[in-house]
């Protein structure tokens, strides 16, 4: 952690960055995030297992991008969300410094997006184990059986769109859901609004999400919905070959390219 | 239930399957009645949410159908609506929503015939699955919702 507060405090003091965005200990026993501006101020910085948020969120903020060039203390999740936002060139090499963090809580330097990339080829994007049989288990069920599930599971949903804000993927200054001409997704906290809601919130992010959980971390409600997000990664890595799912600076969104041969078995 | 007409909504591009559907009734085929078409510059236009839609509003069964691969008119439109349908159904699949009632087809703008095949077809499957109450129990919300005062 001493090692996180010096680079932290070299990198301000040097102003290579304007900003370090990292994680403070909140109120009760969470963390959140913290935006540093002064060098004397780095001694809040913390990291520990509780710091679970998605903070490479905050990159893509306008009030963010205004006070000038930040550092991001960068997770395995948060590195990841960075490749995928460069690939969709939310942000380009020198945009930002990575403090990043390896799994076993060394300090990482990277000098481009690139070294990043190369770091992550090691750490595929997979669905875990204990997550694929919870995957396993619903996809064996029956399909009435399925609906029913998920109209439950959904049904507590009030549309506080937690999710949305809390997923660094979706940056969109004007979302669908907030459309009314026409209106896409019905407001009242009914079954048919969630439904199409939480469908719609996937598939926008097919190809895209890391799988950070950030969006069922934020759930007031608990509900699992990342599980519909692991399905789609599940998905596109046994149809669209090894590796797919995982975000690249090359490739371009999974639904933004194509193969002439990919499977129309269910076309007519 | 034999009196049952199922309500079927089509999705077709302008360039093929909205010709191939001219092309039914120039050449006096006959088929199903049951269909609303519904015209798109291409497949690729075609929102997933449209489809939701469709089913909220009461369709039993939908059809999705445009050029086929390499015939786009905008070369790649149907490509990449291809892979958009591939990740959507798998997806409808895990919801639990009845993929069987979504029927996918590539109808050039040559193969009246097809058309027809393929509307017969569909209809006769959608028939045989019966009205999709499920859905629409969800979808009408209004008809639930108690009124105080």
């Amino acid at each position: 952690m001493d090692e996180l507060r010096l680079r932290a405090k070299e990198l301000l003091e040097n102003h290579d960055v304007q900003l370090v965005i990292g994680f403070e200990n909140g109120t009760g026993n969470r963390t959140r995030p913290a935006f540093i501006d002064k060098p004397q101020d780095v001694g809040k910085l913390i990291f520990d297992s509780r710091c679970v948020q998605n903070i490479a969120l905050y990159l893509t903020k306008p009030e963010i991008k205004r006070k000038g060039k930040p550092a991001i203390v960068a997770p395995l999740p948060v590195l990841r969300t960075i490749i995928q936002l460069a690939s969709e060139q939310q942000i380009k090499d020198g945009d930002i410094e990575v403090i990043g963090i390896s799994p076993e809580s060394k300090l990482m330097k990277f000098a481009s997006l690139a070294e990043i990339e190369k770091y992550l080829e090691d750490y595929k994007l997979r669905v875990g184990e204990k997550e694929m049989e919870t995957l396993t288990k619903l996809r064996n069920m029956t399909g009435e059986e399925r609906f029913k599930y998920w109209i439950d599971q959904l049904s507590p949903c009030f549309k506080c769109y937690a999710c949305r804000q809390a997923c660094p993927m979706c940056y969109c200054p004007r979302c669908t859901v907030e459309q009314n001409q026409p209106q896409w997704i019905p407001v009242p906290s009914h079954e048919i609004g969630n439904l199409e809601w939480h469908i719609m919130r996937a598939m926008h992010l097919a190809g895209r999400c890391t799988d950070c959980a950030a969006c069922a971390n934020a759930c007031p409600l608990g509900i699992p919905l990342n599980y519909l997000t692991k399905h789609l990664i599940e998905d596109i890595e046994s149809n669209f070959g090894n590796g797919s799912a995982s975000p690249q600076l090359k490739q371009g969104n999974i639904l933004s390219v194509f193969k002439p041969e990919d499977k129309d078995n269910f076309i007519l | 239930m034999s009196d049952f007409e199922p309500k079927i909504v089509a999705f077709v591009c302008n360039w093929c399957t909205y010709a191939g559907a001219d092309l039914t009734g120039t050449s006096r085929i006959k088929y199903a009645t049951n269909v609303k078409i519904i015209r798109f510059p291409c497949t690729g236009r075609i929102d997933f949410m449209l489809l939701l839609k469709a089913f909220g509003e009461g369709a039993d069964g939908i059809i999705i159908s445009g050029c086929h691969p390499n015939d786009c008119h905008y070369t790649s439109g149907n490509f990449h609506a291809r892979r958009r349908w591939i990740l959507f159904r798998g997806l409808m699949n895990f919801i639990g929503i009845d993929i069987n009632r979504i029927q996918f087809s590539w109808v050039s703008a040559a193969e009246g015939a097809k058309w027809a095949d393929v509307v017969n077809n569909t209809v006769t499957k959608i028939r045989e699955l019966g009205p999709y109450t499920e859905y629409q129990k969800v979808a009408n919300y209004l008809a639930k919702e108690v009124k105080h005062g």
